[in-house]
């Protein structure tokens, strides 16, 4: 039986000491360490070291805590979304995408609203890649438009309807005040306009700091977090869009 | 080296023909801000957007936009530009090419000396500042961000780096500004991922580092961006303004903001004129090439740009001092001997660019979050700018792609540069790579490929435009008739006058 309630761990099963930084708006005295202490204390730091304290500038000051903490997680609980597909290899992909579906897959790609930073969509969609996994537009069987940065919602549905999108590959970078989740929202409302529900592409966004949980919320299909492979995308757009057993 | 200069050049000079041959509205309506039109109408739209556009209906911009407006100005029995403007939006304005524009062209004239005449006086404020408060007493200049959105908040902030040993503070602009076909006005509070460029930000950002310049006894150096679809307003508008540094690149435009690539090479060179007037040191974008593309195989791409950014200014005007010339730490450190490649590299623009003060990039690709890897990182990063003599070193984050620096990481960051410049700052006098060892090795290959690869932008029958158009840069194909902006784009009649540019190549 696997023990399913642990601690954090320094340097002994179950000492449960974790390290901590950051910033308070004082400057650096007895009364500051004092507050850092307590801060610590608060958040379950029982006892708390403070190793280490500078103040920055006229009236902030940064501190390194390491301590004990009081709580416990149980892995029973944890509620993440765990890979319910198989990681098949580019030339697997491009075998089932011509056995079963007998045709190309088309995926667009794009970064909504003001966002600039193509690195994720790019990262997954270029012939590049990232982390010497070669990106989609390397896979034989699928057909990618990438359409680049600060693409409009009207733009993308417009080009999922003229590439007749299987699925539609949603990058965003950017979170200031929720940007990321408003526009996948307004995206994901547009597509559920325009298309009736049986011929709506496949909606997926990735991004550094989306939660993976939220896909239902937003009104999309799949999200990816951070540190996702083009390996796992196309896998996942296989899985979910070329029924299983109909040949090969 | 001098091989590869000849090859930049032969693929630049045609480029240059053609930016001669074309107009832009930016670059018109960089001409009008000089000449005095300020300001915005009720919903937000510059008057000198409202005036170009009026005169284009009219009579296009072929003719550029100096002598319609001056001889309707004259007509109208007006002095005053701006109300000009207005007219012309309230439609009560008609815009003609008179047979005869001698005096429209002298007025024209007249008006735009007054606005380079303002822009010098900027110069020489400038110049006698760093006089008074002095230059940083190292190399190279630590250069750091802020970017909060909110003019306001970006300031205290710059002050504090500043005081904290920032060099040369740098403003990022919000998300998307660059393909804004205007230029924003007035003091803005929110960005995306940056704050808004406007002639009012950046009054108020230099007069708050002026005044920390004079506490430090530091002239504390401003920098912003001329990029994107008003690079010549910008360009404008920091020399008025006394911006000291200012990011613009030959093809980053073209490249990674899908803007035509006509467009981008008429505009550059109309903006860099107006930076070697104004005495500003521009700073090239050589580092995002990196960012997309892989750092060793790619490495060539860096110096070819490099190259051509040098062409190009040189050819505008600017002198050596001027080109902060870019390169960047991209490589992946789990290559073997990545550091000594980094070091070939940088050693390698530090020799073909000898008088040029090199702007030298963080690490930002492999930055993964591990932030105690990441600041090691960054400390490798600032002992290679020591080594290899660089001029402006961008200061590396360890919370790259994780958050925009909090004031804790820009302290981390300040003590990393600070340790390593101060432990080896002048290192770089006692290292020399061994003769023919890996890193002089290494060099040569880069340049070598270089060099084929501009041999092979000269003998395609398109020249480099064919060569962008192929994707030759990155894998990102920008054909000459494609992209952002290309509506702006107009060819110049026979009869095309442009007082700014006259004066800026000493015609007039």
């Amino acid at each position: 039986m696997t023990k399913t309630v642990v601690r954090p761990y320094g340097d002994t099963t179950g000492d449960g000491m974790v390290q901590l930084s950051f910033t308070l708006p004082v400057p650096h005295d007895k009364r500051a360490e004092g507050a850092a202490l307590q801060l610590a204390a608060k958040m379950g730091m029982e006892p708390a070291m403070l190793v280490h304290a500078r103040q920055m500038g006229d009236g902030y000051t940064f501190f390194v805590v390491y301590g004990r903490v009081n709580h416990v997680v149980d892995l029973g609980k944890v509620n993440v979304v765990e890979r319910d597909f198989p990681l098949l290899t580019a030339k697997d992909v491009n075998t089932v995408v011509k056995r079963r579906l007998r045709r190309k897959l088309s995926v667009v790609g794009a970064c909504i609203g003001t966002d600039a930073h193509t690195v994720g969509i790019d990262a997954i969609l270029n012939v590049k890649g990232i982390a010497g996994e070669k990106g989609l537009e390397y896979y034989r069987e699928l057909k990618v438009t990438n359409l680049g940065a600060q693409v409009t919602v009207p733009e993308l549905v417009e080009a999922a309807r003229v590439e007749k999108a299987d699925a539609v590959l949603v990058s965003q970078v950017v979170t200031q005040r929720d940007a990321h989740l408003t526009n996948t929202r307004e995206m994901s409302a547009a597509f559920r306009e325009a298309f009736p529900a049986a011929r709506r592409p496949l909606l997926v966004v990735g991004g550094p700091r989306f939660d993976e949980t939220m896909a239902g919320e937003l009104g999309v299909d799949r999200i990816f977090g951070r540190g996702t492979t083009p390996r796992e995308v196309a896998s996942y757009l296989v899985s979910a869009l070329v029924p299983a057993g109909a040949a090969g | 080296m001098t091989r590869a200069r000849e090859l930049a050049a032969i693929a630049g000079r045609p480029v240059v023909e053609l930016a001669r041959a074309h107009t832009t509205v930016s670059v018109e309506r960089a001409v009008l801000r000089l000449a005095g039109v300020s300001g915005a109408d009720p919903d937000g739209i510059p008057w000198v957007n409202r005036l170009v556009d009026a005169v284009a209906a009219d009579v296009g911009l072929s003719h550029g936009v100096a002598v319609p407006v001056f001889d309707a100005l004259a007509r109208e029995g007006l002095d005053d530009l701006t109300l000009l403007a207005q007219k012309a939006a309230a439609g009560s304005v008609r815009f003609a090419v008179p047979e005869k524009s001698r005096t429209a062209r002298a007025a024209a004239r007249k008006h735009v000396r007054a606005g380079l005449r303002r822009i010098d006086r900027r110069r020489a404020e400038r110049e006698r500042l760093v006089r008074r408060h002095g230059d940083p007493s190292q190399r190279p200049w630590i250069y750091l961000i802020v970017a909060t959105g909110d003019i306001y908040e970006d300031i205290p902030q710059a002050q504090a780096a500043a005081r904290a040993g920032a060099d040369v503070i740098a403003v990022i602009r919000s998300t998307g500004q660059s393909l804004l076909d205007y230029v924003p006005e007035g003091a803005t509070r929110e960005g995306f991922a940056g704050t808004y460029a406007t002639q009012e930000n950046f009054r108020l950002m230099r007069a708050a580092l002026d005044e920390t310049s004079a506490q430090v006894g530091r002239y504390v150096r401003l920098t912003n961006y001329a990029s994107g679809l008003c690079m010549p307003e910008m360009a404008v508008l920091a020399g008025l303004e006394r911006l000291d540094m200012m990011l613009n690149d030959s093809m980053y435009g073209i490249l990674f903001r899908d803007i035509n690539p006509v467009r981008t090479f008429v505009d550059q060179r109309f903006s860099r004129q107006v930076h070697a007037r104004a005495g500003i040191i521009i700073n090239t974008g050589e580092d995002n090439y990196l960012t997309t593309a892989d750092a060793v195989d790619e490495a060539h791409t860096v110096t070819v740009s490099q190259l051509l950014n040098e062409f190009f200014a040189h050819e505008a005007g600017l002198a050596d001092w001027q080109l902060g010339l870019g390169h960047a730490f991209e490589i992946n450190p789990d290559v073997p001997e990545s550091f000594r490649l980094e070091l070939a590299h940088a050693l390698l623009a530090r020799e073909l660019f000898p008088d040029a003060p090199l702007k030298w990039m963080p690490p930002t690709r492999h930055m993964t979050g591990d932030v105690f890897r990441g600041n090691l990182l960054d400390g490798f990063f600032n002992l290679a700018g020591a080594l290899t003599g660089q001029g402006i070193l961008l200061v590396g984050m360890m919370t790259e792609a994780v958050v925009t620096p909090w004031l804790s990481d820009r302290d981390i960051a300040l003590q990393n540069v600070r340790y390593v410049l101060g432990a080896a700052g002048n290192l770089h006098e006692d290292f020399a790579p061994a003769p023919g060892g890996f890193i002089q090795r290494r060099a040569h290959e880069v340049l070598g490929s270089a060099v084929s690869l501009l041999e092979r932008i000269d003998s395609s029958p398109g020249g480099l435009l064919a060569a962008i158009a192929d994707g030759t840069f990155g894998i990102m194909k920008r054909p000459a008739d494609r992209g952002k902006g290309l509506d702006g784009v107009h060819p110049h009649a026979d009869d095309y006058y442009n007082p700014a540019t006259e004066i800026l190549e000493d015609r007039g």
